[in-house]
C-alpha cells in the first residue's frame, strides 16, 4: 500500500527584510505519519509552519491539502481545513478557563454562553480518551507548563484537527514529560492523525518520527525515512559539517569560595515568592550548574544575584563581602560578570552600535570617557580588539547591533563580559536561540574562564549542556534546591525526576562524578586583589 | 443642624449623586470595552464634548430629543471609526491619538458653538424627570432613587447588559481574550482588528451619549468645555472599577458623590473653605484613590499595545 499524501507544500518562498526564511521549499507529509521537521534555529521551520497555519502569507508557492490546492489567509482558514498548531509560546489566554480557551473563536459573536456543561462534558470525554487529564474549569494561567501544553493539544483536537503541528514542544518539558509526550503523539498517529513535529533535538527525531525533513538556511536538505538514518548523519545534514560537540572532560581543583548565597528569598514580578530559601556556594575554578524546568525560580535567582531584583530575605556574598543590597554597577566593579538570559531585553541595547554595546559597563570612566566626553578613538580601538579576540564577525564595530546574527550577538555579549576577567561569572541560558557552532564556542569560553580561575554559575534548561560543562549540578524546583548531582550521564533521568519535584531513583550520594582529566588550572583570581573604591551607593531597583 | 435638616442634607446629596455620576457611568462602561479589547482611549474628554455638542445641536435644530440622542450616537460612531483607524489599523501611538481627540473635541465644539449659537441664548427642552409612581413617595429613598430622567435610569440596565455581554457572550469572551493575549485570539481564529474596532466604537458611542446627557438632560444648554474633566475622571473610574462594568458603575457613583458633596458644601453659607478647594475635591479624590490602588489593579495585559501579526 503506497502512503497517501495529505499535505504538499510546493516551492514556498518567504522573505523578510534581509533574510530568505524559506527558499523554494518543497515539503510533503503522508496521512497518519509523524513527520519531523529538523533544523537549527533560524533554519525556517517555524516560518514554514506559520505559513501553513495562516500566520504568514508566502511570497510564492502553493499548498495542496487532501488533494486540493488551498489558500490559507488566517488561522481561521487553517482551523476550517482542520489544521491545528501547538505553538512554542503557548496561545492560551492565562486569565480564562480551559473551557473558555477552547471555545474561543468557535461560536458566532451573538451566541450566549450559558449552559456550557455539555462542552465541559465533551472536554472531559476527550481528555479521558487521550489520557490528557485536563480539568475544563481550571484557569489556564494557574496550570503548570506541562498541563498548559496538554490544553494546547486538546484545543487543537477540540477544533477538529486532522493534521497537528507541534513547534518545539519539548523545550519546556522535563525528560519524563518529554517521553510521555512522544508516546502520546505515537498513539495519536495510530488513531489516524497526521503529526508534524518541529525540533532541533536528534534523539527526539529518532524516537518519534516515521520520516524527517531537514532544513538548513531556509532550504530543504533532504527528506529521509527515520529508520534508514542515524543521528550522526542527521546532525551533519542539519549543520552542514561534521559536528564535534565534544568538550574536553577536565576538572580543576576548586579554590576558595567566591559566591556564597544563604537562605535567599526573592519575589517575582507579580510579588509572589519565586525563590524560597536557596543556599549554595560557588568556588573558584569550578562551574556550578543549575538545572530546572523554566519558571521554577531560576530567572529570579539570576536577577537577584545580578542585583536586578530586590532580595526579600537572605544574603549574597561575593568574595566575603555582603553584596545583597549593592547596585549592579557596584557588583560588576567587585568582579561579577553577567551573561543574561534575555539577550535583547537585558544584554544589549539593540539600536546601539556594537562598540557602544561593548562599553556599556565602563562608558563613564577612562579610557572611554574623560571629563564626561566620550573618547571615540579609545572606544573604537577597544571594540576592534574585542571583536578580533572573541571572533565576533562583523563588518564594522560601528554597525548597529541589530545587524549581527543571533550567534554573533551572543558572542559579543560573551566578549564584553569575559573581557573584564571576572572572578565570578553568572551565565543564564547562554545557548538559547543560537546555532551549534556558536553554542560550542560559548561553552568553550565558559570552561576557559573556569580554567583561568573564575567561579561560574551556569543556569540552563538544557541538560546536555549542563552535564557537559558543570562540575556539579544543583536541581531547582519551585524555588527550592532539590539536591546536588554530579555530572554523570547515567544520572540524567534522576535529574529529570528532581526537576519535576520527585525523588531521584538512584542514591545520588553514592555516585561519584565520572572520571575526568585533572588539569592544572591558573591560580584563581584572588579575592584579596585590591577592590576599587566604587563610591557608588545606588540601590538595586 | 438638627436631625431633620441633616437627613435632608444627605438626601439632597445622594439624589444628586446618581445624576452627577451618569455621564461617567456611560463613558466608563464604554471605556471598559475599549480597554478590555486592548486599546487605551485617553480621548474620552474629547469624545464626551463632541457628543454633548452633537446631541445639543441636533436637538436644537430638529426640536427632537430622540434625534439629538441619535445625533450623539452617530457622532460617537464616526469619530470612533477615525480613532480606531488610527490606533488599530495604522497602529499609531494610542496616547498621542487620544490626546489629539481631546484637542479636536475642545476645538471643534468651541468653534461650531461660536459659529452657530453665539447669539442664541435659549436652550432645548431637556429630558424631564420621570417620577416612578408610588415608589417616589417613599421617604428618603423616593427622591434619591425614583425622581430622575430616563437617561439616569438607563444606566442600570446598561450596567447589567454590559456585564452580560462581556462575561456571558462569545463576543465578550473574544473582547477579553484580545485585550489579554491577542495572538492567542488570533490563532484561535478571532479577528483582533474587528474586535478592537468594536471595542473602540462601543466606548466612543457610550462616551458620546454620556456627553449628550450633559446638554440634553443635566442642563439644557451647551457651554464650551461643559464636561470639565469628566472624561478624564471616567478613565480613572475604569481603573478603580477594575475593568468591569459593575465596578465602573459603582466607582462612577463614588465620584458622583464627590461632585455632589462639593456642590452642596459650596451652598452652605457658613463654611469658610474657599470654593475653589471644594471644586477640586473630585479631582483630588481621583488622584488619591489611584494612589491607594497602586499596584493592586491588574490591567489587561495587551492594553495600549498595537497588535502586529508577524511579531
Amino acid at each position: 500500500m503506497s502512503p497517501e499524501t495529505i499535505l504538499r507544500m510546493e516551492n514556498i518562498v518567504k522573505t523578510f527584510p534581509g533574510v530568505i526564511a524559506n527558499d523554494h521549499i518543497n515539503f510533503e507529509v503522508y496521512q497518519g505519519e509523524v513527520h519531523c521537521l529538523l533544523g537549527e534555529n533560524g533554519a525556517g521551520k517555524t516560518v514554514l509552519m506559520s505559513i501553513l497555519y495562516g500566520l504568514y502569507q508566502p511570497d510564492a508557492g502553493r499548498i495542496y491539502y487532501k488533494g486540493r490546492p488551498i489558500t490559507i489567509r488566517s488561522p481561521r482558514d487553517a482551523i476550517r481545513h482542520r489544521i491545528g498548531m501547538v505553538h512554542q509560546h503557548f496561545m492560551l489566554v492565562p486569565t480564562l478557563t480551559v473551557l473558555e480557551n477552547l471555545i474561543l473563536g468557535q461560536y458566532p459573536f451573538f451566541r450566549i454562553l450559558n449552559n456550557l456543561d455539555h462542552v465541559a462534558q465533551k472536554i472531559r470525554a476527550m481528555s479521558e480518551e487521550f489520557g490528557l487529564n485536563v480539568d475544563p474549569y481550571a484557569i489556564c494561567g494557574e496550570l503548570s507548563v506541562g498541563e498548559q501544553q496538554r490544553v494546547e493539544i486538546l484545543k487543537a483536537l477540540y477544533h477538529g484537527a486532522d493534521l497537528l503541528v507541534l513547534d518545539e514542544p519539548t523545550a519546556v518539558l522535563t525528560p519524563q514529560e518529554t517521553s510521555q509526550l512522544l508516546t502520546f503523539l505515537r498513539r495519536l498517529a495510530e488513531k489516524g492523525l497526521t503529526i508534524i513535529f518541529i525540533t532541533h533535538k536528534l534523539e527526539e527525531v529518532m524516537m518519534v518520527s516515521d520520516r524527517v525533513t531537514v532544513l538548513r538556511q531556509g532550504k530543504v536538505v533532504a527528506t529521509v525515512n527515520t529508520a534508514e538514518t542515524n543521528p550522526r548523519e542527521l546532525a551533519k545534514m542539519m549543520v552542514g559539517r561534521p559536528v564535534l560537540m565534544e568538550l574536553p572532560r577536565t576538572r580543576c581543583a576548586p579554590g576558595e569560595v567566591v559566591l556564597s548565597v544563604r537562605d535567599l528569598h526573592v519575589l517575582d514580578a507579580r510579588g509572589l515568592p519565586a525563590v524560597k530559601g536557596v543556599s549554595f556556594d560557588v568556588r573558584a575554578n569550578e562551574v556550578v550548574g543549575i538545572a530546572g524546568v523554566s519558571g521554577n525560580g531560576q530567572t529570579e535567582l539570576a536577577l537577584a544575584i545580578a542585583g536586578l531584583a530586590p532580595v526579600s530575605h537572605g544574603s549574597i556574598h561575593l568574595c566575603g563581602q555582603d553584596v545583597t543590597h549593592l547596585s549592579p554597577r557596584a557588583r560588576s566593579q567587585l568582579g561579577m560578570a553577567h551573561i543574561p538570559e534575555d539577550r535583547h531585553g537585558m544584554g544589549v541595547i539593540l539600536p546601539f552600535t556594537v562598540a557602544e554595546n561593548f562599553i556599556l559597563h565602563d562608558y563613564y570612566r577612562p579610557p572611554f570617557a574623560v571629563q564626561q566626553f566620550l573618547q571615540q578613538r579609545a572606544i573604537l580601538s577597544y571594540a576592534w580588539e574585542l571583536a578580533r579576540k572573541f571572533d565576533v564577525r562583523l563588518a564594522h564595530v560601528e554597525e548597529s547591533f541589530v545587524h549581527l546574527s543571533g550567534g554573533n550577538q551572543q558572542k559579543a555579549v560573551v566578549a564584553r563580559e569575559l573581557a573584564r576577567r571576572p572572578r565570578f561569572l553568572l551565565v543564564n541560558q547562554p545557548t538559547r536561540g543560537i546555532d551549534v557552532g556558536a553554542t560550542e564556542y560559548v561553552l568553550q569560553q565558559i570552561l576557559a574562564q573556569r580554567d583561568a580561575g573564575a567561579a561560574v554559575l551556569l543556569i540552563s534548561t538544557e541538560l546536555e549542556e549542563l552535564f557537559a560543562v558543570s562540575d556539579r549540578i544543583l536541581v531547582m524546583y519551585e524555588g527550592q534546591i532539590m539536591g546536588e548531582v554530579p555530572p554523570n550521564k547515567e544520572l540524567i533521568e534522576d535529574v529529570g525526576l528532581m526537576m519535576a519535584g520527585k525523588s531521584p531513583k538512584s542514591d545520588i550520594s553514592s555516585w561519584k562524578p565520572a572520571p575526568r582529566q585533572e588539569i592544572v588550572c591558573e591560580q584563581p583570581i584572588a579575592c584579596e586583589t585590591i577592590i576599587e573604591d566604587t563610591g557608588d551607593k545606588e540601590k538595586p531597583v | 443642624m438638627d436631625t431633620s435638616a441633616m437627613i435632608l442634607f444627605v438626601q439632597t446629596i445622594l439624589s444628586a449623586t446618581w445624576r452627577l455620576a451618569t455621564p461617567m457611568i456611560y463613558a466608563s462602561i464604554g471605556e471598559v470595552f475599549t480597554e478590555r479589547s486592548g486599546v487605551l482611549n485617553i480621548g474620552l474628554e474629547g469624545f464626551m464634548l463632541l457628543g454633548a455638542f452633537a446631541g445639543f445641536a441636533v436637538a436644537y435644530f430638529t426640536g427632537s430629543l430622540a434625534l439629538g440622542i441619535l445625533g450623539a450616537v452617530l457622532c460617537g460612531l464616526i469619530f470612533g471609526l477615525l480613532f480606531a483607524l488610527f490606533t488599530v489599523t495604522i497602529k499609531a501611538n494610542q496616547i498621542v491619538v487620544g490626546a489629539a481627540f481631546n484637542l479636536i473635541g475642545r476645538g471643534l465644539t468651541g468653534f461650531l458653538y461660536r459659529a452657530w449659537f453665539v447669539n442664541k441664548a435659549q436652550g432645548v427642552q431637556a429630558f424631564p424627570p420621570i417620577d416612578i409612581p408610588y415608589l417616589n413617595a417613599i421617604p428618603f429613598l423616593g427622591p434619591v432613587l425614583f425622581r430622575h430622567n430616563i437617561l439616569v435610569y438607563c444606566t442600570v440596565p446598561l450596567m447589567l447588559i454590559a456585564g452580560f455581554v462581556l462575561y456571558k457572550t462569545a463576543f465578550g469572551l473574544a473582547v477579553r481574550s484580545v485585550g489579554e493575549h491577542p495572538k492567542a485570539a488570533d490563532t484561535a481564529g478571532v479577528s483582533v482588528s474587528l474586535i478592537r474596532y468594536a471595542g473602540v466604537l462601543i466606548g466612543t458611542t457610550l462616551t458620546s451619549l454620556g456627553g449628550a446627557y450633559l446638554t440634553l438632560a443635566h442642563t439644557n444648554q451647551f457651554v464650551e468645555g461643559i464636561t470639565t474633566g469628566r472624561g478624564f475622571i471616567a478613565l480613572a473610574v475604569v481603573v478603580f472599577g477594575r475593568w468591569s462594568p459593575k465596578g465602573a458603575f459603582w466607582s462612577s457613583l463614588l465620584f458622583g458623590l464627590f461632585y455632589a458633596l462639593q456642590l452642596r458644601l459650596q451652598a452652605i453659607a457658613n463654611i469658610t473653605i474657599p470654593y475653589q478647594f471644594l471644586q477640586a475635591l473630585p479631582y483630588v479624590m481621583t488622584l488619591l484613590t489611584l494612589i491607594l490602588l497602586r499596584g493592586r489593579a491588574i490591567s489587561p495585559k495587551a492594553l495600549g499595545v498595537p497588535y502586529q501579526k508577524s511579531a
